[in-house]
Parts: C-alpha cells; sequence; structure tokens
C-alpha cells in the first residue's frame, strides 16, 4: 500500500472508493446508491469549479473567521523545557471548532442541488451545532440526530442547536452515543433521500462523506503552511503534527498540505480516545489493533467482537466516542504516514490542567488528548524541534465534565 | 436440482397467487422460539427469510431494530443461526430459507467459510442490505457456486439503466424495495403506484421473480397481489413484540398472523 505524491489523498481512492484498496468504499442500502452517485458528481464539479472555491473562501473568510490563531504557548515551553510548543487555535472558528468547514460546505452543496432540508448526526454536539448554524446562514431545514446519552452530556451545544432553529432528535437505540446517531441519520436519509441531503460530521461513511469532509476541513493545513513560513520563514527542519482523532476530521485537515512532506521533516501523530484507566472499552481502534471491519457504509479498522457486532466505545470525550476511524486514516496508518497512540480520559484531564494553568487557552476535551501526548513527548525533543496542536475545540462544553471530574475551579462561565 | 426458491414461485403461481415471504430475526425473542416461530409459520408462508441481527442497521426501521436487540441481548451468535436453519430444515426440509442481514457479520465470518456454512445448513438464498451492485459482483458469483441465490435489491432511486445492468447479472430472485423508507415505514406510495414501479421493472425480464417488501401488512398485503412475491417483516416482528408485552405466546400469535396474511392473497 502506497500513499501518491501530488495527488490529493481524498483522490486517491480507486473507482469504488477504497483507499489502499481496502479503506472505504460505499456499503449502502441500494435506495442510497443514486443520492450519493449524484452528490459525487456534483462534488467532482464543484471542487474544480473557481467560482465555487471562491464562494467557499468568502464564507470560511468572513464568516467562519479563518486564519484562526496560530500562537506559541511560550509559558508551557518554558515549563516542559523541550520542545517549542506551539497551538493551531482552530477552536478560534465561529462555533468554536473544525466542525464549521464541513457544515459550511455541506450547506453549499446543498443550496446547489436543490435540497430544502439538510440532516446530520452530532456526538460531542459540534458538528450539530455547527450544521444548525450553517443550515440558518443558507436557509435549510435542519435534523440533528444526537444519542440520549451524549444529550445529557453537552447540553450547551444542544441549547445552541435548538436556539438556531433545528430539531434535535434524540436516538435511545444501542449505546446512545454517536455511533447511533450516524446510524438513525442515515436510516432518515435512506427514507427522505429524496427532498433531503445529509451531512455525515467527520471523515466517516460512504466514500464521499470522507472526501467532502477532508476536502472542507484542509482549510486548517493550508492556513497553517502560511502561518509556519510566516513565522519561520520556510516550513521547519522539525515539525510535529498533533490531532487528537475521533472520527478523524480535524486531524486529516491539519494534516493533509503536509502530505507530501518526508515523515521525519512532518511527522504526523494522531492521538486517540483510550478511555477510562480502568474499563477495557476504549476508543482507539487503531491504537489498540481493531480488525477491518464496515461501519456506516465504509470499510475501516472498528472495535468489533468476532461475530461483527460494533462494540460499545467509552470515553469522556463524547466527540472522540466512536469505534470506528476514518479510512483516510487507516491509509495513512498502513502507509506509515501517520502514527498513532491513545490518551486515557484522565491523562487528557491532566492535559487541560496543565494548559489551563500556563496559558489563556481552554482546548476541549478533545484536543486535551492530544495535548497530553504532544506535552510528553515535547519534554525529550531538542529545541529546534516546533511542535504544534491542534486545538480543534473549546472547553465550553465540557463545563458540566469538568466541574464534575475537576472541581469548580476548572470551570469558567463564557 | 431447481433451488427450492423458484420451487416456491411455481407452486404460488400454480395456485394463481403471489409468494410469501415472511422475515423473521433469528434469536428473537430466543433461539428456542425462533425456530418454534418459523416452524408455526412454515405452513403458509412459501419463503421464509431470516433476519441475522446487526448492531448498527442503517436500513431497518424500529420494529426490526427492537427485534433484532432482543435477539443480540440474548446472545445469538451467527453458529446458532445456521443451527436453527439446520434444525428447521430437519423439520420441513423443502421449504426455502434466505437470509438477510449486512455484509460485516459475512466478511468477519469469511466470504468462503459463511457460503460452505450455508450451504451445509440448507440456506437456499441470502440478502445483504448494505452490498449493492456492483460492490456485490464478486460475492454473487461465489454464492452462485453454491446454488445459492444472491438477491439483488432494487429501489425507486434506481436509475433506469442501473436496472438493467443489476438485473442482467442478476440470479432468478430479485428483491423489490417498494418506497423511500427504512423497514416497516409506513407505505406512503399508493399500492396502485408501487405496482405500477413493480411492472417497470418487471418488464425488463419477466423470467426473473421480483418480489416486494417495505411496509407491507394485513391492510395492504391484498392491494398487491399481482406480484410474485410479497414479504412481510417488520409487521410479524411488531407482533412479536406486541405479544411478549402482553405475556402472550408469540409463536401461536405470529401463527395467526401469517395465516391471516395468506388468506388475504389466496
Amino acid at each position: 500500500m502506497k500513499l501518491k505524491k501530488r495527488v490529493p489523498v481524498i483522490d486517491q481512492g480507486n473507482s469504488l472508493g477504497f483507499w489502499g484498496g481496502k479503506f472505504g468504499g460505499n456499503f449502502v442500502p441500494e435506495t442510497l446508491k443514486k443520492p450519493i452517485e449524484d452528490l459525487e458528481v456534483l462534488f467532482n464539479k464543484l471542487k474544480k469549479d473557481k467560482k465555487f472555491i471562491n464562494e467557499r473562501d468568502k464564507y470560511f473568510k468572513n464568516w467562519v473567521g479563518s486564519p484562526t490563531r496560530f500562537i506559541k504557548l511560550e509559558n508551557l515551553t518554558n515549563h516542559i523545557g523541550g520542545a517549542q510548543i506551539w497551538s493551531k487555535v482552530v477552536s478560534d472558528a465561529n462555533g468554536g471548532a473544525h466542525k464549521i468547514y464541513n457544515a459550511t460546505v455541506h450547506c453549499l452543496l446543498a443550496k446547489r442541488s436543490g435540497k430544502k432540508i439538510i440532516c446530520g448526526d452530532t456526538g460531542a454536539g459540534y458538528a450539530g451545532k455547527m450544521l444548525s448554524m450553517a443550515a440558518k446562514k443558507f436557509g435549510l431545514k435542519c435534523k440533528i440526530f444526537m444519542g440520549a446519552k451524549d444529550i445529557a452530556r453537552q447540553q450547551p451545544n444542544v441549547k445552541a442547536m435548538k436556539k438556531n432553529g433545528a430539531e434535535v432528535i434524540p436516538v435511545y437505540s444501542g449505546s446512545q452515543t454517536l455511533v447511533d446517531a450516524v446510524s438513525e441519520c442515515m436510516r432518515f436519509w435512506v427514507a427522505n433521500c429524496d427532498t433531503t441531503a445529509m451531512c455525515v460530521g467527520s471523515t466517516v461513511g460512504p466514500a464521499v462523506f470522507v472526501r467532502i469532509c477532508g476536502w472542507s476541513t484542509s482549510q486548517i493545513s493550508r492556513e497553517l503552511k502560511v502561518q509556519l513560513i510566516d513565522e519561520f520563514g520556510t516550513i521547519p527542519k522539525k515539525l510535529k503534527l498533533y490531532n487528537c482523532v475521533g472520527g478523524g476530521s480535524s486531524s486529516f485537515g491539519f494534516w493533509n498540505e503536509f502530505m507530501d512532506y518526508d515523515k521525519r521533516q512532518v511527522e504526523f501523530i494522531g492521538v486517540e480516545a483510550g478511555g477510562p484507566k480502568k474499563s477495557k472499552k476504549h476508543a482507539a481502534p487503531l491504537t489498540y489493533g481493531s480488525k477491518i471491519g464496515i461501519l456506516h457504509g465504509a470499510a475501516q479498522y472498528v472495535n468489533q467482537n468476532s461475530d461483527g457486532q460494533i462494540e460499545e466505545t467509552e470515553s469522556i470525550s463524547a466527540g472522540l466516542d466512536y469505534p470506528g476511524i476514518s479510512p483516510l486514516h487507516c491509509f495513512l496508518k498502513d502507509t506509515k504516514r501517520a502514527r498513532y497512540t491513545a490518551a486515557s480520559d484522565e491523562e487528557a484531564l491532566t492535559a487541560y490542567k496543565l494548559v489551563t494553568k500556563f496559558e489563556k487557552l481552554r482546548p476541549s476535551l478533545e484536543p486535551s488528548h492530544a495535548f497530553f501526548v504532544a506535552l510528553k513527548e515535547a519534554k525529550k525533543l531538542s529545541k529546534n524541534t516546533v511542535v504544534v496542536i491542534n486545538s480543534c475545540g473549546d472547553a465550553y462544553k465540557d463545563r458540566g465534565i469538568l466541574k464534575e471530574r475537576l472541581g469548580k475551579k476548572y470551570v469558567k462561565s463564557n | 436440482m431447481l433451488n427450492p426458491i423458484s420451487v416456491a414461485f411455481k407452486k404460488a403461481k400454480a395456485e394463481k397467487r403471489p409468494a410469501l415471504l415472511t422475515y423473521t430475526v433469528a434469536g428473537d425473542s430466543s433461539k428456542k422460539q425462533s425456530l418454534d416461530i418459523l416452524k408455526s409459520i412454515s405452513k403458509n408462508a412459501d419463503i421464509l427469510e431470516v433476519g441475522v441481527p446487526h448492531n448498527t442497521p442503517v436500513a431497518d426501521g424500529s420494529q426490526i431494530q427492537t427485534s433484532a436487540y432482543r435477539a443480540i441481548e440474548k446472545g445469538i451468535k451467527i453458529n446458532d443461526i445456521f443451527r436453527i436453519v439446520r434444525d428447521f430444515k430437519k423439520f420441513d426440509k423443502n421449504k426455502p430459507i434466505i437470509l438477510m442481514g449486512y455484509y460485516n457479520m459475512i466478511f468477519q465470518y469469511g466470504d468462503n467459510s459463511f457460503l460452505n456454512k450455508c450451504k451445509n445448513s440448507g440456506v437456499n438464498g441470502l440478502i445483504v442490505v448494505d452490498l449493492p451492485w456492483p460492490e456485490n459482483k464478486n460475492f454473487a458469483k461465489k454464492c452462485k457456486r453454491k446454488s445459492i441465490y444472491f438477491i439483488q435489491l432494487l429501489s425507486p432511486t434506481t436509475t433506469s439503466k442501473r436496472l438493467k445492468k443489476i438485473i442482467q447479472n442478476s440470479h432468478p430472485m430479485n428483491y423489490f424495495i417498494s418506497m423511500l423508507s427504512t423497514t416497516g415505514g409506513k407505505l406512503k406510495v399508493s399500492p396502485k403506484e408501487i405496482i405500477k414501479n413493480y411492472n417497470r421493472i418487471k418488464k425488463i425480464n419477466p423470467k426473473k421473480e421480483i418480489v416486494i417488501g417495505f411496509g407491507i401488512t394485513d391492510k395492504t398485503i391484498g392491494k398487491l397481489k399481482s406480484a410474485d412475491g410479497l414479504v412481510v417483516g417488520s409487521a410479524i416482528c411488531k407482533e412479536i413484540t406486541r405479544s411478549l408485552n402482553s405475556r402472550q405466546n408469540p409463536v401461536t400469535n405470529v401463527g395467526k398472523l401469517v395465516r391471516k396474511l395468506k388468506n388475504k392473497i389466496k
């Protein structure tokens, strides 16, 4: 399995949508074949259309608020005493996370296809919140599917969705988390694909959704590349990009523009959710060697039992609490372009405490996983190594959990 | 030897009625009970579809989901399902059985081992909901080698060009999804419209048997009689749930429901 140079990774799948011949694809009910094909034709056309790209960039700049900041974490750098520690503060984006890029592009596509309704799934609530914002902005009706367990633990985002006029539909089946929300959303689309567009909230699902999402979040690395050159005059000789990985949308977007660099120069480190220390359950299929299986229309490494039933996951961060992983990351893992590891719930909390103690930055529980590994490794790295962590979400949505786990002093109101 | 599925269609045609296909989930609400249900309906059903329960079903409505979760909770495994089929075939060896499920379960078992097991336990056909054409080409070929029908799904969204290609490559039986819906949705298209679509598909190759499924109940089945076969699934799963909730015997109740369905299409 080989990664091609000078070809966008999203376009490296074969004619059936498989990356490396075995990840991704379109394992969908017959009813969805036509709407997926229509979306593919539309997306393939528009991604080459200058007018469409200008339109996208206009919204990214004026509405999403790009570029998001690229800042040095001076205090943490001094405290750790190893590599230079930087952060790309993607949580600056309108709505507070990277999910806005994918949501905006899906709404633009929905408008072009003449659909009036858009449906989407959400775990942490960010994908849902951003889709509700974008839907409102572009005059689309919005339905968000969310696991009942996630609705309980991510209330701030639920309120935001409702405020934006979206209908939030609780999903009570299975583990009542993201995996079930995605299933229910796909079921809704099966029954309503004639009037409704679907937005899959991450780089998962049937191949075209993986591609659209990756194309959208790549805005992060486009900005970062410019910012790095502004700051260092060139791409640093030793650059390490740390990102949490749930479905994999923010990490893929954070890395995409650097794909063709040698990994000895630009290394990608994906941090999965290891779950509670004492629990056997986790959301880290790449780290803990899960087998390839099919989930939500795509072949990928996925937590499952020997019969092929998808296993329940456990993580403090709803946004990483997914048993599968993007086919793009499976591909990056097997081609050895990226390295994957995991951080536990407790480790993420430790990192959150450390970051907020030293910096004016409040990463949500998802990027806190990446911070933990980055800070641990930075200690052993030379001063000329540039470590960048994507702070892809803001902790405001996590205040309930943070208050419970760390006490009141770690929660500031916005 | 002719596949028992084709024999069943012939028999129904001779009686000038559509074949009645039932769908129940293996292991719902227990291994033994699901076998007893199959036995109790086999007199009136022509072809038995047996669902392989999966916990992330992307095309099933709430009734079938409930049945599937109930079966999984009781610990049903794929090998138990093969045992149920084998035991049923000891009771009624000529009644055709079709397994219906999602591809990951087959993929984990291994295509070839799965098909060998199917063959040995007496499975006559397979419906794999999330393995559409052309992705299913290879798998369908493997089925053919074992004389197992791979049943293609056709939907109202399937384009004419695609319909022709699928049917051209299909085995003797195909399955037309009546409307845009997950299983068990309320019939949102008139039976007349469904039959119109059905006839359009049937015309492509009249030799292929086409069954209609999704949203069919004892209220609507009578209006779809001109099809080669009709599938009732969610309505049966619902009856199992209702029986369990009211502490009645699902085996006798489902038996009665299927008899009623049969009477409506005679």
